[in-house]
């Protein structure tokens, strides 16, 4: 459900712009944050609210890697992937988490609370290795550093 | 000690806030150009500069402003390119973090310059942290009067609206970036005609990067010859550099233009880690053309030079790799990137990228054949200039140079040819 302040909240951001379809994508994270996901109804909300049809909505938001249909773990990791990670030793630690939370990348582990998946260049090259988790940065990353981290998100 | 220019204030207590700026002489260019000096002029000063647009195309500034039309009756727009998203780039995260003001500065300068009253910054989704920080500085300088109605009784208006994306490296490219903020998916448009006539909403729109606007104030503060000396007289002034990859002390560094990249390397950064020996450089974020050890040794760090020697300085992004690197490994991983951001639209992108990236997982699993690294190659160069937008040529520029610099790194995953069995 989305909640009515959240509904506020989507007509402020309308009237930010001169064409109220810019609001889209921060109408879509705002969705995102509220169900965890984005779901048809929060979809369906935004079209009516933006004189667009479901598709129009949906289509777009395909579009964009953040952007997911189904729900993720209540930590969602995001491993970066990309060139300078992977200089400093990415793969191999990635492996490292995957074994610790024993899922692979693209998996969610069973109790629902981590979700694992590689991502390209998050912007952190120079304390690489690195992971997102939500929205925190977690850099210069080590296998003792990352049990760390994941023993502190239980 | 090199000048600072950008950086100079990333390292005072709070200094993301208002208080700080304004302590260290912030917001006296805009009071110096709202004061007495007209939109030309600021155009006129930031030209003289020789300032460069630091996202990765290096295109003259102040040329940009100029050529958003004055006599166009529609609104003009400023948008700020805050999708930093190039491999090895991390460095205008570090002005949003530490120095929002002066971009906010940078916004209203150029603002001025070009007649606009709606400014938007689009900033990358996953930099979510720096949104509030953002907000806030934003809040702080409207609070004082630096934005909105009639600024410092000027009669100049502007707002600032923050933006966020939701992870697409093609966002980066200025016209993906406005479908973007258009609520569209993010397919880059056809230039022309160019966005400094034809941008946000069909109305004119100068687009800059974040590190570009950084740099404005003290331009106007200080002149635009004072800028332009502290770099090579084509590329001025100073810029941050993000190094990464294996150098002992990775990080972000602001150092004039012209700058050698071997003292880059060995004596700022501290050198190759684990004293290891260099291999290559990518001085430009991952779409510029690689470069040997023997080219880095001689290369600096301008836009000139790095030209001269065919790769680019792009955003400033410098990978240093060492003698253990496996560059089919990175050109491979880089070509996958290239696959994943690749928006569709086009086709040599994004059959390219995607035959490419085949080519080397059958290379890698020992399937590949003779032919392989020469039809990597190939490929490479019919994807160039034939792609709808830059980011078809980047894929092109990360593989073919390094073939042609590192032939053995791909030719060692070939097989040794089967004997033929004799008849």
């Amino acid at each position: 459900m989305i909640s009515e302040k959240a509904n506020q909240q989507m007509d402020q951001m309308i009237a930010r712009y001169p064409v109220k379809r810019s609001a889209m994508i921060p109408m879509l994270h705002l969705v995102q944050a509220e169900e965890g996901y984005l779901s048809e109804d929060g979809i369906r909300l935004i079209a009516s609210k933006l004189d667009l049809t479901y598709m129009d909505v949906s289509n777009t938001a395909s579009f964009y890697t953040m952007f997911y249909r189904r729900p993720m773990g209540k930590y969602r990791i995001q491993w970066c992937r990309s060139i300078s990670c992977m200089l400093c030793g990415g793969d191999a630690l990635r492996e490292h988490l995957e074994s610790r939370l024993g899922i692979l990348k693209g998996q969610m582990t069973p109790d629902g609370r981590f979700s694992l998946a590689e991502v390209e260049c998050l912007g952190a090259c120079g304390r690489a290795p690195m992971m997102q988790i939500n929205a925190d940065y977690y850099e210069d990353l080590t296998p003792a550093g990352i049990d760390r981290i994941l023993e502190s998100l239980k | 000690m090199t000048t600072k220019v950008i950086s100079a204030r990333f390292d005072l207590p709070d200094s993301h806030r208002i208080e700080t700026y304004v302590a260290e002489g912030g917001y006296n260019a805009l009071r110096k150009a709202l004061g007495g000096m007209t939109p030309e002029e600021v155009i006129e000063e930031v030209k003289r500069s020789a300032l460069r647009g630091r996202g990765g195309a290096g295109f003259p500034t102040g040329m940009k402003w100029d050529f958003v039309p004055k006599d166009n009756p529609k609104p003009k727009y400023l948008v700020v390119n805050a999708d930093e998203s190039e491999p090895g780039t991390f460095k205008d995260r570090v002005i949003l973090e530490r120095d929002p003001h002066a971009l906010i500065e940078g916004i209203l300068l150029g603002s001025y310059a070009i007649g606009c009253h709606q400014s938007f910054i689009y900033i990358r989704g996953e930099y979510w942290y720096l949104i509030d920080i953002l907000e806030q500085a934003i809040a702080e300088a409207r609070q004082r009067g630096y934005l909105g109605r009639d600024i410092l009784e000027s009669g100049f208006d502007l707002d600032i609206v923050v933006h966020p994306g939701a992870g697409a490296y093609i966002c980066g490219e200025e016209t993906s970036l406005l479908e973007s903020l258009e609520g569209k998916r993010g397919y880059p448009r056809i230039k022309p005609p160019f966005p400094a006539v034809v941008g946000l909403y069909g109305c004119p729109t100068a687009v800059n990067n974040v590190e570009t606007l950084a740099s404005v104030p003290p331009i106007i503060l200080r002149g635009g010859d004072w800028y332009r000396s502290l770099g090579t007289g084509k590329s001025g002034g100073t810029r941050l550099f993000a190094v990464s990859g294996h150098v002992r002390k990775p990080g972000v560094y602001e150092l004039p233009m012209g700058y050698p990249l071997k003292k880059l390397i060995e004596q700022d950064c501290g050198g190759i880690r684990n004293g290891k020996r260099l291999k290559a450089v990518i001085p430009g974020g991952s779409s510029a053309p690689i470069l040997t050890a023997e080219e880095a040794e001689r290369a600096t760090l301008d836009f000139e030079c790095l030209a001269e020697l065919k790769s680019m300085l792009g955003s400033g992004a410098i990978i240093v790799m060492d003698e253990d690197t496996d560059i089919f490994k990175a050109c491979w991983r880089m070509t996958e990137f290239y696959e994943h951001e690749s928006c569709g639209w086009c086709v040599p992108c994004r059959e390219g990228t995607r035959w490419m990236s085949k080519i080397f997982e059958r290379i890698h699993c020992g399937e590949g054949r003779p032919r392989d690294i020469d039809l990597l190659a190939e490929l490479s160069n019919n994807m160039f200039g034939r792609a709808h937008c830059p980011l078809g040529d980047a894929s092109a520029w990360a593989v073919e140079p390094a073939i042609r610099k590192f032939r053995g790194e791909f030719e060692k995953y070939l097989r040794p040819p089967a004997k033929v069995a004799a008849s």
